[in-house]
């Protein structure tokens, strides 16, 4: 019996060694979720791991697990759940509130290669008590690409846009009647909001919201210019006059057979704006190798490779964001559009709505709106209902 | 007198026999139900990594939440759709195709067909079909109909549901259905004729009830399977319009893995389990009172 009893023991004493390894020590191995499976991404990405690695041999790998957009969040999360966190991930602008909120992240600012370069407007979703929780890696401001063939001129306000995309199409490519958030690309020139700025009040019973939403039923209803629910129209492939896009998707029209311009978003009755949509990186706390993957994510963002990085995401950082900078690595996007869109809408830019719970709240704001892409709905009916709805949720901190 | 008699030896190897499957059933199925019934009782946060004990609280939540009313709600419909719909099509198609004619076997093939192709890619093709300018509303237009806009209408998008599941499965039924319809005794039906029964009377007083087993076994087989259905929603509504297609499995999912409330969401999978065991046991209660061989 005193053997087996032994035997037990020392069972029990291999499983705990197994489970409490700790690599502090030892060769790493690093693990980053992103939410891109692009060939000329990963490859850049992978360029720069390998350079690192051959300065730091105590890390053997650097992995980049590419998780499909759709549903990325839902996958990060259920990783972390399962006790598999991966050692950086790539996070998605409305799941940042409750990343940075809930401690799952390390601070990083110390990390950061001067972080006091970074701008504001890029940062302030990523930060908590005046500490950096993820670094802002991708900061792609909304334009409105034209297809020249189709359209003679050009619009500078929604009302000129809409007019001339009637018939002819104006696509929200991410929209397709779920993600409601992408229509602030719209409403901001209304001076419309989802929330207040803390967060408590809901902003979709507002004047200008009714007045946005109003103009907007009216593009797809009336006007037809935004394709109705259920019709997908590809402006990429030349179908449709107009789509309001992020820069980052400028590299869809390399091979594009029809004139193409990208122009800032359009005046609103409240002027000029700008939205943007961001993507940090962050480094989970729970990671054995969390030190490590710290500090390669300082490695990863320096100022060197966020230029070589531009090309895809555009940077957060001041001395790259220049016209000049931007378009050594952007040959589709000329430096004028660059400074146009990309410069000046990362410096005025508001990021797209987000706030804790966020993927609640968008469910419950997406499941009140649908009453809204109707031909018949009656709009300022619907908001105060999204309000009613969604007040709650505000209120839950 | 030894401690190994023969029956203990008799058990023993019984126990043994048995073990793996046990030992199976018990790492795959009873602890993971065992935690979800703890996780029930706890808040965890996943991204914080905090999970803190909180008693009946998720419980308390499930009787004033009003997104499970509306849940149960559409689950019920959902339910009560396929199952009339299922049975009574599989059925019907049984019957048919139960007639020795020319031409049976291709079409129980055609039927069967879709049972066996993958449930994502049905949905995604179904999607495609059931678009504004999809081939159902091309179909219908040839027919002078101007058709809706089948996912996004309130009524319509739970229709459309209902029978993207009810075509994808009625020939597993239909198969059960013709098994148990080529086990009716002829002779039954030749006495019946004698004694003037027509054709109605036949099926309702001859076949109805010597299928009653098979009956049963896919009331209870469909409405479990009606409880478990998600690609279908997660793919072509994604519990939409409003929250008129979210099932409770979906609502399940929502609150789990996109709202980060786990402890929550195994408190509504604790509920479904109730909901399925419950209604299992109604069934079986109830074949006494009309299923044939078990008066």
């Amino acid at each position: 019996m005193s053997r087996l009893t032994a035997l037990i023991v020392a069972a029990l004493l291999a499983l705990t060694a197994c489970g409490g390894s700790s690599s502090s020590d030892g060769p790493k191995s690093l693990r980053m979720t992103v939410w891109t499976a692009n060939e000329a991404h990963l490859k850049l990405l992978g360029e720069i791991a390998s350079e690192y690695k051959a300065s730091h041999p105590d890390v053997t790998e650097i992995k980049f697990d590419s998780i499909p957009a759709d549903g990325y969040t839902t996958t990060l999360t259920t990783q972390i759940a399962g006790g598999n966190a991966p050692d950086l991930a790539w996070i998605l602008e409305e799941s940042a509130p409750d990343f940075v909120s809930s401690g799952a992240l390390l601070p990083v600012k110390d990390k950061v290669e001067k972080a006091d370069e970074l701008v504001p407007s890029a940062t302030k979703l990523w930060e908590k008590d005046g500490e950096l929780y993820a670094y802002p890696f991708s900061t792609s401001p909304f334009g409105l690409f034209v297809n020249t063939d189709l359209v003679e001129d050009l619009p500078t306000t929604w009302e000129q846009a809409v007019a001339a995309s009637a018939g002819k199409n104006l696509v929200l490519p991410d929209f397709k009647y779920q993600n409601w958030a992408v229509l602030s690309a719209i409403w901001r020139g209304w001076g419309a909001n989802a929330w207040s700025e803390n967060g408590e009040e809901c902003g979709f019973a507002d004047r200008e919201m009714k007045d946005a939403m109003a103009f907007i039923h009216k593009a797809i209803f009336t006007d037809k210019a935004i394709p109705g629910p259920g019709t997908t129209v590809d402006f990429f492939a030349g179908n449709a006059a107009m789509a309001v896009s992020q820069i980052s998707r400028a590299g869809a029209l390399k091979d594009a057979k029809f004139g193409w311009t990208l122009l800032p978003l359009p005046k609103g009755p409240k002027g000029d704006y700008a939205v943007i949509g961001q993507a940090g990186v962050g480094v989970l706390k729970r990671s054995k190798n969390a030190e490590a993957a710290a500090d390669f994510l300082g490695f990863l963002t320096n100022t060197a490779n966020s230029a070589k990085l531009a090309q895809f995401f555009p940077p957060a950082r001041q001395s790259l964001l220049n016209a000049d900078t931007l378009a050594k690595s952007n040959p589709l996007i000329k430096p004028e559009q660059l400074q146009s869109v990309v410069v000046d809408g990362i410096g005025k830019g508001v990021v797209k709505p987000s706030h804790q719970g966020q993927e609640e709240l968008n469910q419950t704001i997406r499941a009140a709106l649908d009453p809204l892409w109707k031909p018949d709905a009656n709009v300022a009916q619907v908001l105060d209902g999204v309000c009613a709805k969604i007040k709650p949720l505000l209120e839950r901190r | 007198m030894t401690f190994w008699t023969y029956r203990r030896r008799d058990n023993l190897v019984g126990y043994l026999f048995v073990a793996p499957a046990l030992l199976g059933s018990l790492v795959f199925v009873l602890v993971p139900l065992a935690m979800v019934g703890w996780y029930s009782l706890n808040e965890w946060n996943v991204l914080g990594g905090t999970f803190e004990f909180i008693g009946a609280e998720n419980y308390r939540r499930l009787l004033e939440d009003e997104k499970l009313r509306e849940s149960l709600v559409a689950t019920a419909w959902f339910a009560a759709g396929l199952v009339v719909l299922n049975l009574s099509l599989a059925l019907l198609l049984a019957v048919l195709l139960n007639q020795k004619l020319r031409g049976t076997t291709l079409f129980r093939t055609l039927f069967f067909s879709p049972v066996l192709v993958s449930l994502v890619a049905w949905t995604l093709v179904w999607q495609l079909m059931l678009q504004p300018e999809g081939s159902v509303n091309g179909l219908l237009g040839f027919f002078g109909v101007d058709g809706p806009n089948w996912l996004r209408g309130d009524t319509t998008a739970m229709v459309s549901v209902v029978v993207v599941q009810v075509v994808k499965n009625v020939g597993l039924n239909m198969v059960l259905f013709l098994a148990a319809l080529q086990g009716v005794p002829a002779p039954l039906y030749e006495a019946a004729k004698i004694d003037g029964a027509g054709a109605w009377t036949l099926f309702t007083r001859i076949t109805i009830p010597l299928i009653s087993p098979t009956i049963l076994l896919t009331s209870i087989i469909t409405i479990v399977g009606s409880l478990q259905v998600f690609a279908q929603i997660a793919v072509l509504t994604q519990g939409g319009p409003g929250t008129s297609t979210t099932v409770l499995i979906y609502y399940l999912y929502q609150q789990a893995f996109q709202f980060h409330h786990f402890g929550y969401g195994a408190t509504i999978s604790v509920l479904l389990f109730v909901i399925v065991a419950a209604l299992t046991l109604l069934q079986w209660r109830m074949r006494r009172k009309w299923v044939l061989h078990e008066s």
